[in-house]
This record gives C-alpha cells, structure tokens and sequence, in this order.
C-alpha cells in the first residue's frame, strides 16, 4: 500500500516536472495570443475589443452548457450521445410551449418554472431514450450504439420537424412543424450601457447559470455517493456490477443529469434569441459543444468549459475580422491543438497498457 | 414470417400506386422542399400553387385547344438537397409524365434539376431561385421573381435617394446566393450614387447561425445611416434585435426576404420604422390581391409571404399560357410563357429575352408590427 | 503475360461473370438492348447511379473504418475534392462539352484520376499528424477536416481576390469560376451508366485485392490490435495513412462520377449530413464486409426513392433513422457481421 503511494507521489513529481520543463511553450503560446490580441485592438480599437469579448463570453456560455451534457455522458459510458442537440431542440420548444401557456395565465414568475419543468421533462425523454435505444446494447460493440445514437438523433428531428398539416390525427398533436416560433419573452429585455459597451440581462443570466451548473455538476461527480458510483461505473463496469452498484440505475441517472442539462441550455439559448428556427435548431449548437468537449478534453468537466468559452471566443473574433474564417476557426483550433494535445487541453493522456 | 411482411408490402406498394385517372387531366409537376431544413419555405410554395390549381379546377379546369382538363398537381419534395431534387424531377418526367414543373424553392436544388428538364424540353418556372445561372441553362427554364441586381439596386436607390443615407452598412450570408447577390449590388450601386458603404459584413449560412454579435459590433463602430439586412425574415428578425440591443440607431433595410406575418411577432419593436422592397402590398386593392390574400389566409391560417404569393403567380403564369398555347407540347408551352403578359399578384409582368419577369416593385414600410405600402419602384 | 491475365480471369471468373450477367439485366430493362418492353426508366438509371456511386464511397470508408479500425467520419470531404477537381478540368480547364467523344472520354478518365490523386494527397496530409489519434478524436478531426474543405471552397471567392491582389491574374479568374457559395453548374454529364458501373467494378476489385493482400493483413491486424501489431513489427503509421490514402483516392473518384451525374456540384452537397449518410451505409452493412457495404449501400439509397414512389413521402426521413435504429438494436454488427459473399473472397492457393 505504501509502495504504491509513493510511486504516486512520484509519479506526480516528475509530471509537474514535465509541466515545469514545458514552460517555454506555453510562454510562447501566450506571446503570440498577446500579439494577435493587440493587432486586434489596434486595428479596430478597444471598445470593439471588449464588446467582442463579452459576446465571445456569451456565445461560449451557450456551447458550454450543452458541452457540459455532453461530457458528463462521455466520460461514464464513453458513448457521444448525438442525440444531445436534438434534446436541447426538445427541451427548448417545451419551454417555447409552457412558457406561452404560463404567461397567458398571468404567471408571476414565469422563468424559473419553465426552466425546471422542461428540465424535468427532457430528462425523462432522456431516460427513455437510453432504456429503449442505448441500454440493449451497453456490452455489444462501441460503435453500434454510437449509430443508434445518430439514429436516435435524425429520427428526433425529423419526426418533430414533420408538418401537422400533413400527418394524421395523434401525431399532429405531438409534432413541432418546420415553422419559425417566437420564443416568450419569460424576463423582460434590459440592456445597460457602460461608457458604449452594452450587455444585455439575459445575457448576464446566461453567464452565471452556467457556471452554477458547472459548479453543482462538479459538485455532484466528486462529493456525492451517486457522483462516486457514477465515476467508478466510467472506471470498471464490471468491477461495479460485482461491488453491487446498480450500474443501470447510475447510468440512468447519468443519462437524466446530462439532458436536463441540454434542457436548461435550450431554453436559455431561445430565451436568448427569441426565436425557435426549426427543430433541426440543435444540430450545430450540439456539434459545436461536442468540439468544445473535445478540444478541453471529453469527460473532463472543467475541460469542458475551458474548451467552451476558448471556441465561444477565438469564434466571435475571428468572425469580426471574416465570417468563413469564422466558421472554420473551430475546427482549425480543434485540428491544431488534438496534434499537440492528443487527449484535448485538460484531458489525461493515457499510455495504453499491455 | 418474413414472407407475410413482404405480401403486406406489395398490397401497400399497390394500393398507394393505383392512381385514379380521369379522362381529361393534365399533370403538373412541382418540387419543394417538403421535409428538413427548409420545410417552411417549401410548404408555403406547395400550398399557394395547389391552391390555384384547385381555383381552376373548380372552374371547369383549363381550356387547351377546345378542351377542359383538371389539373393533377404532384408535388416531390428534395428536401432542399441537390441530388434529390435531381431525382425528384426525374421521377416527375419519367414516372408521372408532366408537362411542366413548377420549382423548386432554393437555387442550388433548382440548378441541379433545371438540366435535365433542358434536355427532356419541359417548361420550368421557377417560383423564388433568384440565381442568374438558373435561367441561363436553357430556354425552357423561367423564373417568377426578381433576380438581385434589380431588387439591390432598387434598396440602394431608395436609401440614398429617399431616406437620405450617405453611410451604408450591409449583412448578408456569403453561403447564400440569394442574400450574397443582393449585397453585391446594393454595395455598388450605393457606391456609385455617392454613398460610402462604411460596413461589408458577412457570416455563413443562416440555418446554422443565430448570433450575429461579432458582426453587428464592427457595423456599430461604423455608425451607419441604413443598414441593409439582406436576408430572409427569421435572419432578420435574430439580426435586427440584437442590432437594437448592441445600441446600433441606423435604420433597417431589406429586400422580399422579409416578406412574412411572422417578421413583426419575431422581431417585435426592432423592427419597426424599417423599409423593404417587395413584389406587392398587401394593402393593394387590387381585387386579384385581396381575393388572394383572403382566400390564402382562410384556407392555410396565415397571411401569405412572399414565396407563397411568387408560387401563385406562377402557378397562374403556366395556367394563362397553357390555354393561349393551346397545346401540351413542351415548345408550345415555352412560347407561350415568353409571350406572357399579363397581370398576376405581384402586378404586370412580362418576360425579357432572359426570360426574367419584368415587374415593378413596391416599398413597404413596417409601422407597429403591420406592412404599410410606401411607394412603387418601376424597372 | 497471358499467363497472368488467365490468372486473373481464373480467381475472378465467378465475380466477372455476374458483374456482366447483371449489366445485360440492367441493359435489357432499361431498352438498350430491345428484348423485354422498358422497365427501367432514366429515373430509375439516376437512381441507380447514385447507388454505385454510394457503393464506391461505402466501400472506400470500410477500408479506413471497417478493415482498418480508425474511425474516420469526414469522408464527404475528400469527396468534395475529388467533384470539385475533376469538374475543374473537364468544366474549367477543358471545356469536354465540345469535345468528340474519344477525347472526351479520356479527359473524364483523366479528370476522375486526378481528383483521386488530389483527394489522396489531402488524405495524406491530414492523416500523417493526425492518425496516431484515437477513436473519438481521430473521429472529430476528421470531421473537422470535412467542414474546412468545405468552407475553403465556399470561400473561392475571397481567395480569388487575394490572389488578384498579389498579382496572379490568371490563376485568381479560374479560381473565381469554381464559383464558390453559388455552386458549379453546367457539367457536362459524363457519367454515362456503362462507366459509373465499371469504375464501381473495377474499384470494388482493387479495395478487395488490398483487404486481402500482404497490406491488407497489415491494416486488419491493427483494427485487431494496434499494439499487437505494432509488436509484430507491423509499421501501424505507415499502414493507417496507406488505407487512409487510399480510401480517400476511391472518395474522390467517387466524387467525380457524382459531380458529372449531377452535373451541379455545391459546398452544401458534401457536409456532415453526407459523411454521416456514408457511415450509417457502413454500418447497416456491416463493417469489415465489402458484401455488407454493397447492400446496405443500394438499399439505403433505393429506400427513400421507394418511399417517394408509393407516396409515402412526408414519413421519408422518419422512417430511415427508425430502420437504423431497429436494425441496431436487433443486429449490431450489421447486416452482414463481417462474412462476405463467396465470390469476393479469394481461392486459398493450394500448391503451397
């Protein structure tokens, strides 16, 4: 036991070591992002500079919310959930649907209601899903349910995309249509101006719910009994089953945290933008969040919103200087840092034992 | 097992294929997106032209050379994907034998299919494919709205001239012909009268973009008279919002890609006190507008927008021509549509040697949330 | 020589044999050849080219997914290279519409083989850094790789622009003609049926000979075990970026016949809705199985046009992923596991 704390020890050392030793590097890094920022600054001034930065911050609030989903899902059963974005849509229409529905009753406070109820409900959708479509297939090979996953995920959106019009009678009560919705407005818009720099209250809202659920989900994973069982069901599957954890239960609940999150992000994004496009809303968002994942290391939850608000940020200005270098920023950034960091920013590369 | 399937499948496949045919009929064939992402667009097309096809049906149907046919409008959907819109039109010509098309809604599902009704000489109109390329494959292929040079020039006119803007800014989706090609022209044009276009930007496509903050920073420190929002409407809505809550004063211009009762209930206030240019007014009175409009709005629980209200006129384009063609040969037709004019919903049209329409165009202001008509434009 | 050749025609006969007898069925439905009334009609000719041509990209991302076990979804990427290549020479460069048939054919041969090569190149380039990646990175990066083709093409006319600046007159106006956000149309429609099969034959022989080539065992032992391979001495980067390279050559070709059938080819046509419609063909199939890939290849493809055809449009995208998703459920391998069709799989040579 002690031998093998030591070694621990050890091995921590020499990884600080490295980290030390690997300090040029990452001075480099910052020199050329400095550089980069103050050519940014100069070229088209500090105020746009700074307004950039809280829209980069906002827009990075959004891809983690739904990356924190994601993660959570990846790291205890490994499986990209591709189904997520089309939660997000799921849970942002039933906030679009409540959300009408409170404030023709005169509801007072409208927000926080919709918000847990669609978090509530998107959950359970959630669930269902992983019993019926991901469950039969947890010991069968990675990949299978990896398909079933964008299975499940272009059957979401294709059948809530269906027009009532056009369907017969119990579907056209369930199905969304293809048609833009207003979203309610659940808070009232406010925007303040700070010597020409304006940010919005929704916005602000955005931000700090986001890092509330970052902190509870971290919460959750590290101090709770569920947040242990959860990790050791992502260690050893087997090693649980016969420990007499309940992995479908853990990996149920897993499922029901992950999408209430997608719920909650759905339904700050439409509050955001007072719009519901489509229900094929959730495809980019989602894909979007999923590189965010990556990029900071997927089931690694700090990772996650590291990796969020870097893309929500390098994205907003790289598409104030052109929009095509904007939308391929993402998946430049993405290529560069995976051939320098293999396992993502914060991810633990792990040497593959024999 | 297996083999009971199969039979059911087969009784299925014969009961969905045994179509009823009539004596006198004539088909017609239209190309939508019906499913995916562009759905909305599609339905409204595929409603307003079934709508005038029923209106002539109900009449007796159309008179070709002596005799009245029903017409049977069969609508595939390519859910605004090239490829399938290229079997979509495939299938109408060789399967259900149609005499003319109708379609599609966006450029590139309409350049995919145009071709090959070119080689196999069927009429096309299409209802909304603004892309010049779509009528320079052949002379079969016709086209029911402007193309942008006009509509961008007839924005940048109005913006100099009329509201007096010398500082121009411009936003439009560079994935997009449609929105690309109006800012082009509306950039030259406005240049060319003496206005600085101080703000050129873009982002890519509008499906899968709904913050336009980056973008709008860099017009706000432009600080532009006119920003022209090129675009259709839920773009614009998401664009004009967050333009009124980063603090951007300018007024909003846009082309018919606004047109839709929805713009007002997205967009709410920030809308208001914008222009746009458009093929009508539904203010118009008209008879033919107001019967279309009551009728549309009745039947389908919506006012029309501009796509569905371009699907009708052609629907009535190829109904006139087909009665003056006399004929249901693919020639006749072409001639007849060449020779077209006439007055449709969106006014008088008639078709140049590009065979583009021809027609003026109005300019609507937005006043609380309802389209007021403000003047005309003539070509 | 001729030994060689009665070799070749002796492994394959059977495999050669029914490629041709199910050519003379397709020929005779289809009126070519006039002795049954015509079944086939053109848009049913269309709707089986797109079946081949999904055939060849299925096939090709076996090599990468199925036999070579990297999980590779950016396949429409190298396909967008290889359409927009080969419409580049025979659209832009050469204009093959006015051209006699003969030189017309060899310039499409050349243009499809270009688009390859260039297809390959790419696939080179990107799988040299990035293939020592594992599963679900690998898979993002190449998903990434797909979406900045894509709005590399988008952006032509942006580039062009850059390159008049800096004097290149010449080459920004060609660059300007691929005509970015606005899709390249008016290409000459060369993929004729009789050669979109062909080139699916002859691709289909190629990727077979590889699988079950000394390389091959190479590539399948790393899908097996990277580490027991590499133990081995199998050289495992080396024998990713072939099958890497080689997949995306076939792609591009694939691309090309797709390019002249539709004769428009748009930056939209090849987003990751297209990688994933390659990777749920792979998939159904089965992965590891040419045989598989084959059939889910032509099914998947002919499905959603059969549904249009007993109108049963609207229900078209929802009845597809509800297959994918019972078909998983119920076989998770696939269709086919990993078991071929006897033909495609060679004789054990006996006299060793």
């Amino acid at each position: 036991m002690n031998k093998k704390k030591l070694s621990d020890t050890l091995n921590h050392n020499i990884s600080i070591y490295n980290e030390l030793a690997n300090w040029k590097k990452y001075l480099i890094i910052s020199i050329i992002t400095l550089f980069f920022l103050s050519l940014y600054v100069m070229s088209f001034g500090l105020k746009s500079f700074l307004q950039q930065l809280i829209n980069g911050i906002q827009l990075g609030s959004i891809y983690a919310l739904i990356a924190l989903g994601y993660t959570m899902v990846y790291g205890i059963i490994k499986l990209i959930n591709f189904a997520h974005g089309d939660l997000f849509m799921f849970g942002a229409y039933i906030s679009c649907f409540l959300g009408n529905y409170l404030i023709a009753q005169n509801f007072r406070f409208p927000f926080i209601v919709v918000l847990l109820v669609s978090m509530i409900i998107t959950a359970i959708l959630g669930m269902i899903i992983e019993k019926v479509a991901y469950k039969p297939l947890r010991f069968k090979p990675r990949l299978a349910a990896l398909i079933t996953a964008l299975g499940v995920s272009l059957f979401l959106e294709n059948f809530f995309a269906l027009s009532p019009r056009d369907v017969p009678f119990p579907i056209n009560k369930i199905v969304f249509g293809p048609a833009f919705l207003p979203f309610p407005a659940l808070i009232a818009d406010q925007t303040y101006n700070f010597a020409g720099i304006s940010i919005n209250n929704i916005r602000i809202l955005n931000i700090t719910v986001t890092i509330l659920l970052m902190i509870l989900l971290q919460y959750i994973v590290k101090k709770t009994m569920v947040g242990k069982a959860m990790r050791a069901v992502a260690f050893n599957k087997d090693a649980c089953l016969m420990m007499g954890i309940n992995i479908d239960k853990i990996i149920s609940i897993t499922f029901g945290i992950g999408t209430s999150l997608a719920a909650a992000a759905g339904t700050l994004f439409a509050l955001n933008y007072g719009q519901l496009q489509s229900p094929y809303l959730g495809i980019w968002p989602g894909l979007k969040a999923f590189i965010a994942a990556v990029l900071g290391g997927i089931g690694n939850i700090p990772g996650a919103m590291v990796g969020s608000y870097l893309m929500g940020i390098s994205e907003t200005f790289a598409t104030s200087i052109n929009s095509n270098f904007g939308y391929g920023i993402a998946f430049v950034i993405l290529i560069v840092v995976l051939i320098f960091k293999p396992a993502g920013l914060l991810g633990k590369f792990t040497k593959e034992k024999v | 097992m297996n083999k009971k399937y199969f039979f059911l499948m087969i009784i299925v496949c014969l009961l969905f294929s045994v179509s009823s045919t009539f004596a006198a009929e004539i088909k017609i064939g239209g190309v939508a997106p019906l499913t995916g992402h562009v759905a909305t667009f599609g339905i409204s097309t595929k409603n307003a032209a079934g709508m005038a096809f029923d209106k002539v049906n109900a009449a007796g149907g159309v008179n070709i050379g002596g005799t009245k046919y029903l017409i049977n409008y069969i609508v595939e959907d390519d859910q605004g994907t090239p490829e399938i819109a290229a079997n979509a039109f495939r299938k109408l010509m060789d399967q259900d034998e149609v005499i003319a098309i109708i379609g599609s809604v966006t450029s590139s599902c309409t350049l995919a299919g145009v071709p090959i009704a070119q080689d196999a000489g069927i009429p096309v109109i299409t209802p909304t494919s603004t892309a010049e390329k779509v009528t320079q494959t052949g002379d079969y292929i016709f086209r029911a709205c402007f193309i942008d040079p006009f509509q961008g020039s007839v924005v940048a006119n109005f913006s100099y001239n009329d509201l007096n803007a010398r500082k121009g800014a411009v936003i439009f989706d560079n994935a997009n012909d449609y929105t690309k090609g109006l800012a082009e022209v509306f950039k030259a044009t406005f240049e060319n009268l003496g206005g600085e276009v101080v703000a050129y930007e873009s982002f890519t496509e509008e499906s899968k973009t709904v913050d336009f903050s980056a973008q709008l920073t860099n017009i706000k420190a432009a600080n532009p008279d006119v920003l022209f929002l090129a675009g259709y409407y839920n773009a614009v809505s998401l664009e004009a919002k967050q333009a009124r809550d980063l603090g951007i004063t300018a007024t909003f211009v846009g082309a018919d890609g606004w047109d839709s009762s929805e713009l007002a209930k997205l967009a709410g206030e920030a809308i208001d006190g914008g222009y746009f240019c458009n093929h009508y007014s539904s203010e118009d009175p008209r008879p033919m507008v107001q019967n279309f409009v009551k009728e549309y709005s009745e039947k389908f629980g919506q006012t029309p927008d501009a796509l569905a209200t371009l699907a009708y006129d052609a629907a009535l384009i190829l109904v006139d021509s087909l009665e003056r063609a006399g004929s249901t040969e693919g020639a006749a037709i072409r001639d007849a549509i060449k020779a077209f004019n006439k007055e449709v919903v969106s006014g008088q049209i008639t078709y140049d040697e590009n065979r583009n329409p021809i027609k003026s165009a109005a300019i609507i202001k937005v006043e609380d949330g309802k389209f007021v008509f403000h003047k005309t434009v003539n070509p | 020589m001729l030994k060689k050749i009665f070799l070749l025609i002796k492994n394959y006969y059977k495999f050669i044999i029914l490629a041709i007898a199910f050519y003379v069925l397709i020929e005779m439905l289809n009126g070519t050849i006039p002795v049954l009334p015509r079944i086939l009609t053109r848009y049913y000719m269309q709707i089986l080219m797109f079946a081949l041509i999904n055939i060849i990209m299925t096939v090709s991302l076996n090599l990468i997914n199925g036999f070579t076990g990297q999980f590779s979804i950016g396949h429409a990427g190298f396909m967008c290279i290889g359409a927009y290549t080969s419409a580049y020479f025979t659209t832009i460069l050469f204009k093959a519409s006015n051209m006699a048939y003969f030189p017309q054919l060899v310039l499409f041969i050349f243009s499809l083989i270009m688009g390859g090569l260039i297809a390959a190149l790419a696939g080179y380039l990107i799988g040299l850094p990035t293939l020592r990646l594992k599963g679900d990175y690998l898979a993002i990066v190449t998903l990434a790789f797909g979406e900045v083709v894509r709005s590399i093409v988008r952006a032509t006319d942006e580039i062009a622009v850059f390159f008049e600046n800096i004097g290149l007159v010449r080459f920004s106006e060609t660059i300007s003609q691929l005509s970015g956000p606005r899709g390249l149309s008016s290409i000459p429609a060369l993929s004729k049926f009789w050669f979109v099969y062909v080139t699916t034959i002859l691709s289909i022989i190629v990727m077979r000979n590889f699988i079950y080539s000394t390389h091959g065992r190479a590539c399948l032992s790393i899908r097996e075990n990277e580490l027991a391979a590499e133990t081995m001495g199998v050289n495992t980067t080396r024998y990713k970026i072939i099958s890497f390279s080689m997949s995306a050559f076939f792609a591009g070709v694939g691309g090309g016949l797709f390019a002249h059938v539709l004769r428009f080819i748009h930056p939209d046509n090849f987003s990751f809705i297209k990688s994933i419609d390659y990777l749920i063909y792979l998939y159904a199939g089965g992965m590891g199985s040419i045989t598989g890939s084959i059939i889910a290849a032509t099914g998947l493809t002919v499905l959603p046009e059969f549904l249009r055809v007993i109108n049963f449009q609207q229900w078209r995208l929802v009845v597809y992923p509800l297959f994918l998703v019972i078909l998983m459920l119920r076989k998770p391998d696939g269709i086919f596991g990993n078991r071929e069709f006897s033909f495609l799989i060679p004789k054990r040579k006996e006299d060793h």
